[in-house]
């Protein structure tokens, strides 16, 4: 790779040393200076026009709009002087006039930019007295509903349908205040993409219908996640308010998902609030079927049931890499088989490597890297006299008189199999959204994702039960974290040798003998 | 010459000396009246030279901004292996001025023949002119003149046999002021929206499809083959005042005067006896009040400043102003300058872009605060509240509309108070009461 030519530069007093070519705004990023802007983004092709990014640079006659000013040797640069702060001020005031001021029913509220940028830098009060633009909200199809009276024309909306998303669906029509961001006609908003607006747009103009009047932003809790709905693995943050996850949005991740994520990941969330689970341990009681038991009981019941025989395990492939990795372990000389759901391929067409997948789970590489065999009929691999193991699985559409091969059934799994009579124990798990753990996407990154919400009753974290399983079937596996279950993988596992929870981190890394290790560089997006 | 009058005498008439005359419209007729020389000579010559001479002759941008137009053409460099192309600004939108309309109504080939030559000097193949989309007229003439010479074998795959290649396109605009603004013009002849680009890279650099552009004013190109003809020295001789201004301007003058029209008359000229001389003075009964001698962006001049001025790039900025475009605005005693300037304010709220906030926001501020003061509903605070506008709307924008619109209003608050305070303190002003007495 040719060496990179470097820049000296200072900002607000500190020196920069950055690539050739960084625009000011970047490498002020670089020593922690923040230069308000909305019409920058990182992820979309540069405009402009906010001209909230103004900053005065030495020498040169006018205010720069650090966005699009490239860095140059020696010069200096000042974010917060009286000249630029005077012109943001300026432009938040504009910004303003037309603006409802709505904030205390709008979604974006706690979140928003301009609220953001006005409470830091703004005036106090407003010296316009005209009367306010007004234009109707309007339904801009797929999940985007759009208030233009909120609207400050920062043009990234339009950007990413048009240079990210190669589908050109919006526009600003109109011209000088009368500017909306139009629809062309004949196209909405149905791009398997297009929610990302909602994302990119600063302000509260383009809100998500599925999260309209939900919750407000700071009755949120935010965990760092990774979407459970395919194999690509985006990087997001789950939100959740009084247990309930009620939305999930993309965390930046350039080796994965740009900036982005799909609509069909990021509104399939509700399956992980799921009411009708098995909150308790249950054992079969003679005739009389399953009954409450306790965790010691039914673990104890559990590990009889399975030493010494050999396991066939129905896994899920949303489970994590520590939970199958611990399932190997207790199928003495059995096997392990899984299937998944499948879908429509939709790729997002300007960033590099990125599709909603055909394959909709988690896990499915590090299944399969575990050594779980990927197959359409489920239970094929079970033979006679196996005891069954089913991990997760809900047994949804499977022939469940090939059961009858088993010896014995356990359950460890979040949700009751529907159907399944045989079970002499079960074991509730979280789900997804309830433990730790990692998953491995489908270029063979393995990524890190944490709890979101609490576990209801007194089910337990997956890698947890299955711990405490081996360690009742006397195979001394001891572990108080997942930290510990991934270390152990990673010292037994060629693939994952090498890796922890530290090195992995919150952007993830690549196996050993990873198939692709996707960009390497941070992804390109859209066409500059 | 004053057209539709007859010139007048102390015009110098170099461009317009045709105007009136149909004859001169047709290929025929152009090359009776000596067309197309110049361009024969270009074809001889190496575009370097054409160039130089043109440097030398002091040329400068007749579209408002006056940059060298030797200059500007030598920044684009022979053989970088890339495409060239020439754009004519025809997209003649700023109020008051119609100087181009009437070049290309009676001097089509004149234009044809400046492009051929610009695109030659600059080593394009191509020219663009694209035309304001109301100009209906003009465009109907260029597209003949267009039609007349390929036909002609002028421009076309060997240029009058030169073996260079020439293209001419006419393209008609859909009536955007904004896109005369030189990116504007050129993201609008790309087929998008006609939004002003950041600057850098400046179309030198990155103009037409990405590629080396120059872009020039109609009257710029057509000045270009008299120079070529009569060398640089005689257009520089035409200059009574300063050596950075040269040659022949066109004017064109409307408003309270006796004669508006479009007039010629060499650099230096003094702006007084235009007015009074040329232009005929006032109308009957009437005192001029103010002028806008470049079009409606550049800054209203009260008539000391105007009296004084020697028209030429440098006069009008000592005087307060600018050349501009050359379209002089008459205004008399009988008009209120603050409905004057807020039906300026209100054209460029109309016109601008949307893209940049203190354009978008601010123009249409400034003109709802204008009407309102206009309407006796004002306040002394929003004169502060204008003036402290038009600074944010000042040098932060991508282009310079935003600045446009600022310029009337500043320079209209501080020579022209009085009649604004007088509105906001109830003092009613009749322009009709003016008028009569």
């Amino acid at each position: 790779m040719a060496e990179q030519k470097m820049v000296n530069l200072t900002i607000e007093g500190r020196s920069v040393s950055v690539a050739e070519g960084t625009m000011i705004l970047e490498a002020a990023k670089t020593v922690g200076i923040l230069i308000p802007h909305y019409c920058y983004h990182p992820g979309l092709p540069i405009a402009g026009v906010c001209r909230m990014c103004l900053v005065e640079v030495e020498k040169a006659p006018k205010l720069a709009p650090s966005c699009a000013t490239t860095v140059a040797e020696g010069q200096v640069v000042h974010v917060h002087s009286e000249k630029s702060l005077d012109a943001r001020k300026g432009v938040l005031e504009m910004l303003l006039i037309n603006h409802p001021l709505d904030c205390p029913i709008c979604d974006q509220s706690g979140e928003c930019e301009l609220q953001d940028y006005t409470y830091q830098e703004g005036r106090l009060d407003s010296r316009y007295r005209e009367p306010k633009r007004f234009n109707p909200a309007e339904d801009f199809g797929g999940d985007v509903m759009y208030v233009p009276n909120r609207c400050i024309l920062c043009t990234r909306c339009v950007r990413f349908m048009d240079d990210v998303a190669h589908e050109p669906t919006l526009n600003v029509s109109e011209r000088g205040d009368r500017a909306v961001i139009g629809k062309f006609e004949g196209r909405d908003m149905t791009h398997p993409w297009a929610a990302n607006v909602i994302d990119l747009c600063p302000v509260g103009a383009l809100l998500s219908k599925d999260f309209l009047n939900k919750a407000r932003a700071w009755e949120l809790d935010r965990t760092a996640s990774i979407c459970p709905n395919c194999t690509q693995g985006c990087n997001v943050i789950m939100e959740t308010r009084e247990n309930q996850i009620v939305r999930m949005r993309p965390r930046a991740n350039e080796h994965v998902n740009a900036f982005f994520m799909c609509d069909w990941g990021r509104l399939n969330y509700r399956w992980m609030n799921e009411k009708e689970r098995v909150e308790q341990p249950m054992m079969r009681n003679g005739s009389s079927g399953l009954a409450a038991t306790s965790w010691e009981k039914a673990i104890s019941v559990a590990a009889r049931a399975l030493t010494g025989k050999k396991v066939f395990v129905a896994a899920s492939p949303m489970l994590s890499n520590e939970s199958l990795f611990l399932l190997t372990q207790l199928m003495q000389g059995g096997s392990g088989a899984f299937r998944v759901a499948e879908g429509e391929e939709a790729p997002l067409a300007g960033v590099e490597d990125l599709a909603l997948r055909r394959e909709r789970a988690a896990n499915v590489h590090g299944a399969e890297t575990l050594g779980f065999k990927k197959t359409k009929d489920l239970l094929a691999g079970l033979g006679q006299g196996d005891v069954l193991l089913i991990a997760g699985e809900d047994l949804a559409g499977v022939d469940l008189s090939e059961v009858s091969r088993a010896s014995e059934v356990v359950v460890i799994s979040s949700v009751m199999p529907l159907g399944l009579e045989r079970a002499s124990v079960v074991l509730p798990i979280a789900n997804f959204s309830e433990e730790e753990g990692t998953v491995t996407n489908l270029r063979g990154r393995v990524q890190r994702f944490t709890q979101a919400r609490q576990a209801p009753g007194e089910t337990r974290p997956s890698w947890l039960v299955l711990g405490d399983l081996l360690g009742a079937m006397g195979k001394q596996f001891s572990f108080f974290l997942p930290s510990e279950v991934f270390t152990k993988l990673a010292s037994l596992h060629k693939s994952f040798a090498g890796l922890n929870y530290e090195s992995i981190g919150f952007k993830g890394l690549p196996v050993v003998d990873a198939p692709h290790t996707g960009p390497s560089t941070p992804i390109a997006v859209g066409a500059a | 010459m004053g057209f539709p009058h007859l010139p007048h005498s102390r015009e110098t008439t170099v461009l317009s000396k045709y105007f009136g005359d149909a004859e001169a419209r047709t290929l025929a007729g152009w090359k009776k009246r000596g067309g197309y020389k110049a361009l024969e000579k270009a074809l001889d010559m190496q575009p370097a030279e054409i160039v130089n001479i043109v440097k030398e002759s002091g040329l400068r941008g007749r579209g408002g901004a006056g940059f060298p137009t030797g200059l500007k053409w030598s920044f684009m460099k022979p053989g970088d292996g890339k495409p060239h192309y020439l754009c004519c600004n025809a997209d003649e939108s700023e109020p008051g001025t119609f100087k181009d309309r009437e070049l290309m109504r009676w001097t089509p080939h004149a234009l044809v023949e400046g492009c051929a030559i610009g695109a030659y000097a600059i080593g394009a193949e191509t020219a663009y002119v694209y035309i304001r989309g109301e100009f209906t007229e003009p465009l109907y003439w260029m597209e003949e003149a267009v039609k007349e010479a390929y036909a002609a074998g002028i421009i076309g795959k060997n240029a009058m046999g030169s073996g260079k290649r020439i293209d001419v396109h006419v393209h008609k605009g859909a009536g955007a002021y904004i896109c005369g603004e030189e990116t504007a013009l050129m993201e609008s002849l790309e087929g998008r929206r006609g939004n002003p680009r950041i600057k850098p890279p400046f179309p030198a650099v990155s103009g037409v499809f990405g590629m080396p552009t120059t872009i020039n004013n109609v009257e710029t190109l057509i000045a270009a083959a008299p120079i070529l003809l009569n060398g640089a020295d005689w257009y520089k001789k035409m200059s009574l005042s300063s050596p950075k201004s040269t040659g022949t301007k066109l004017y064109s003058v409307c408003g309270n005067v006796q004669r508006p029209g479009t007039y010629e008359v060499v650099m230096g000229f003094p702006f007084k006896e235009f007015l009074l001389d040329l232009c005929g003075g006032p109308l009957h009964g009437r005192k001029f009040k103010a002028i806008i001698p470049g079009g409606a962006s550049v800054p209203i001049q009260n008539m000391e400043e105007a009296e004084a001025t020697l028209m030429d790039y440098e006069g009008f900025v000592a005087q307060g102003s600018m050349l501009g475009s050359g379209g002089v605005i008459v205004i008399d005693d009988a008009q209120p300058m603050v409905t004057v300037i807020a039906r300026i304010a209100r054209f460029f709220a109309h016109e601008s872009c949307a893209q940049c906030t203190q354009c978008r926001e601010g123009t249409a501020w400034t003109t709802k605060i204008l009407e309102r003061i206009r309407d006796g509903e004002g306040t002394m605070e929003d004169l502060d509240t204008l003036l402290d506008i038009a600074e944010q709307m000042t040098g932060k924008t991508i282009c310079v509309l935003s600045d446009s619109c600022a310029v009337p209003v500043v320079s209209g608050i501080k020579k022209f108070r009085n009649e604004f305070e007088a509105l906001i303190q109830g003092r009613r002003f009749h322009p009709v009461t003016a008028a009569v007495a």
